[in-house]
């Protein structure tokens, strides 16, 4: 990694827990050269970009397909009782493997200040599976909140288009705040204070376990995000989140940026769930010729999906060198 | 938490008085904007933390205790450790545990068993949400530094007398999980002298127990299973448990002698005399967390 590289590496990081994204103090040569060469691209190139690329959904639907999937497993594993994934998002068991949530094991350390091996073994379990696949790629492909959040974004941003809704942002230090709050909270009274209202948590039982009163929670947030604030839960409160962006920091598997045949024309930017860490592809921003994406990022692949150059790819980091 | 990134000096007033000198001057547009994010920011924060803490409220006002599964810590000990994922819901036989809702506060999605509805009557022989729970929240037995109160540990492994004959005849369960108690003597028929024929809990009821003599291995729903008795006697021949409970002879205090339900140290607390018991509202019940006092 280049010294400029480690240097946004590290920014990155600061940018998770909620700084705002900066201009570059420096960048690459072969960064800067392409920049000036970009001047001379225009519109007209753009719009015969768009034109050609074809318009897919491809890693929404194998994402929601997993999404789906793997919550589907942990129903009919009860419902039929076949036992491959007993349990729920919290903590469960794959054909008799413990994987315990990050941010649950956290809260029940934290509340109870005793930790049993079968916690620790599920809590290693997950964090080197999501280790491997992205850290924050949790949120996105398997939280089931995230997808009724992804779908509350729909309606939000169909009535900010009529101008019928005006979208609020919200400081994004709120999320590291809450991180640390629920985790003092946890230590001080000795309940897991955030499962309480943990909406991947109540909604994953709700699949497994029939609905409850608690859905009226999740509902509310889901009225808040479509009326008043764009995805409000998963980019400013959702301490899990956060839990999984950490391990992200040191995950192989992330999105890549290209310098090269981008346009700078922002469509990345319009779907991102966390736009701050696609904040290099703003023009002028790239500080190398190719850039991996912050841990913050879900390696949800809209980006990918909607991007007219192929600039933005999934990558794995080596991976390339290897093959 | 707020906009630590805008060049103010204070994070908590969006509009300072003062400005630092150097830094450019900031629209009032734009500060009207600032106030408004760093209110919204108030907002979420204020909403989100009084919906959590909201959790408290049950907890303090102590409703009438839960009776947990079996192996379970104590209560506060308990509600800290429960990772709330219901794999103790998902292999006991009998659908005793529910997971609790919005209505318990910290305690949503934590298992508890309504025992009047489904008792715990061990089907699974060797009391499989303990060795389901990932946390160690239901447990066989306490670490030393969780001290056992009075009267809680068992003086013996409870023999199951669906198992009374195997090798291995008890249950791996040190400390109860409350004690039954003849809370409404008055009804019962035990005491009245009375015999008992028909289903035990109507027609309608849904609750499950096993019958060793009809199938040793399935229990079968209690309505499938009606009783003709002389005189009533359904606590003790539901009973799970090894010398648990009995009908006994008792004298009252004016010295007149009568027949009686008497539960003994052995009694867990599963909850089955209180499923199985046909007067409405049952004669015996469990008090959850009880401890064996002589």
């Amino acid at each position: 990694m280049s010294a400029i590289l480690r240097k946004r590496f590290f920014e990155q990081i600061l940018v998770m827990f909620g700084r705002e994204p900066k201009k570059p103090a420096q960048i690459s040569e072969a960064a800067k050269q392409i920049h000036l060469l970009k001047r001379a691209s225009n519109k007209e190139k753009l719009k015969h970009a768009e034109a050609h690329m074809s318009a897919s959904h491809k890693w929404r639907h194998r994402r929601w397909t997993v999404l789906v999937l793997v919550n589907l497993l942990f129903v009919v594993s009860y419902a039929f009782d076949i036992q491959i994934l007993e349990g729920a998002l919290t903590a469960s068991r794959f054909i008799g493997f413990h994987l315990i949530d990050l941010n649950s094991a956290l809260q029940v350390m934290l509340a109870h200040k005793h930790i049993i091996t079968n916690l620790l073994i599920g809590t290693g379990t997950v964090l080197v599976l999501w280790m491997l696949f992205g850290g924050r790629s949790f949120c996105s492909w398997v939280c089931p909140y995230h997808l009724l959040a992804e779908w509350a974004e729909k309606v939000h941003l169909w009535l900010v288009k009529r101008k019928l809704v005006v979208d609020q942002n919200i400081s994004r230090w709120t999320r590291t705040a809450f991180w640390l709050i629920f985790a003092l909270l946890a230590f001080a009274t000795g309940f897991t204070v955030y499962e309480s209202i943990s909406p991947t948590g109540i909604v994953s039982r709700a699949l497994i376990y029939g609905p409850g009163l608690a859905l009226l929670w999740v509902l509310a947030l889901l009225v808040f995000e479509v009326f008043f604030v764009r995805r409000a839960w998963c980019r400013y409160a959702c301490p899990i989140g956060l839990t999984y962006g950490v391990v992200g920091i040191f995950t192989p598997l992330r999105i890549k940026y290209t310098l090269d045949g981008c346009f700078h024309e922002g469509n990345c930017r319009k779907v991102c769930l966390v736009p701050h860490v696609l904040d290099t592809v703003i023009k002028g921003r790239a500080v190398e010729t190719e850039v991996p994406i912050g841990p913050d990022c879900t390696r949800c692949g809209l980006c990918v999906d909607v991007c007219p150059t192929g600039s933005l790819t999934f990558d794995v980091k080596g991976l390339s060198r290897l093959l | 938490m707020s906009e630590t990134e805008q060049p103010q000096p204070a994070a908590n007033t969006p509009a300072p008085a003062a400005k630092p000198a150097g830094k450019p001057a900031l629209s009032h547009g734009k500060r009207q904007q600032l106030r408004r994010k760093f209110l919204r920011t108030v907002l979420l924060t204020g909403g989100v933390l009084g919906a959590a803490l909201s959790g408290f409220l049950p907890i303090v006002y102590a409703r009438q205790q839960r009776l947990r599964p079996p192996g379970a810590l104590d209560e506060q000990d308990f509600l800290a450790s429960c990772i709330k994922c219901g794999q103790c819901v998902q292999v006991c036989p009998v659908e005793a545990i529910k997971l609790a809702d919005l209505v318990d506060g910290f305690g949503v999605g934590v298992p508890h068993i309504d025992a009047r509805e489904q008792a715990c009557d061990f089907s699974c022989d060797a009391v499989q949400c303990i060795l389901a729970c990932p946390t160690g929240s239901l447990t066989y037995q306490k670490p030393p530094f969780f001290p056992p109160r009075a009267g809680a540990p068992l003086a013996a492994k409870p023999i199951l007398l669906a198992k009374q004959n195997d090798p291995e005849s008890t249950l791996n369960l040190t400390e109860r999980m409350g004690v039954a108690r003849l809370t409404r003597p008055e009804l019962c028929l035990a005491i009245k002298g009375k015999g008992f024929k028909g289903q035990a809990r109507g027609a309608g009821f849904t609750g499950k127990l096993r019958y060793t003599e009809v199938d040793r291995w399935k229990p079968i729903a209690v309505a499938d299973h009606p009783y003709d008795v002389a005189e009533c006697d359904l606590c003790v021949r539901a009973c799970p448990i090894k010398g648990a409970i009995s009908i006994e002879t008792v004298y009252a205090p004016d010295g007149s002698q009568r027949n009686s339900p008497v539960v003994r140290e052995p009694c867990v607390g599963c909850g089955v005399c209180e499923m199985i018991c046909p007067t409405e509202a049952a004669s015996i019940e469990i008090v959850p967390r009880e401890v064996w006092r002589t």
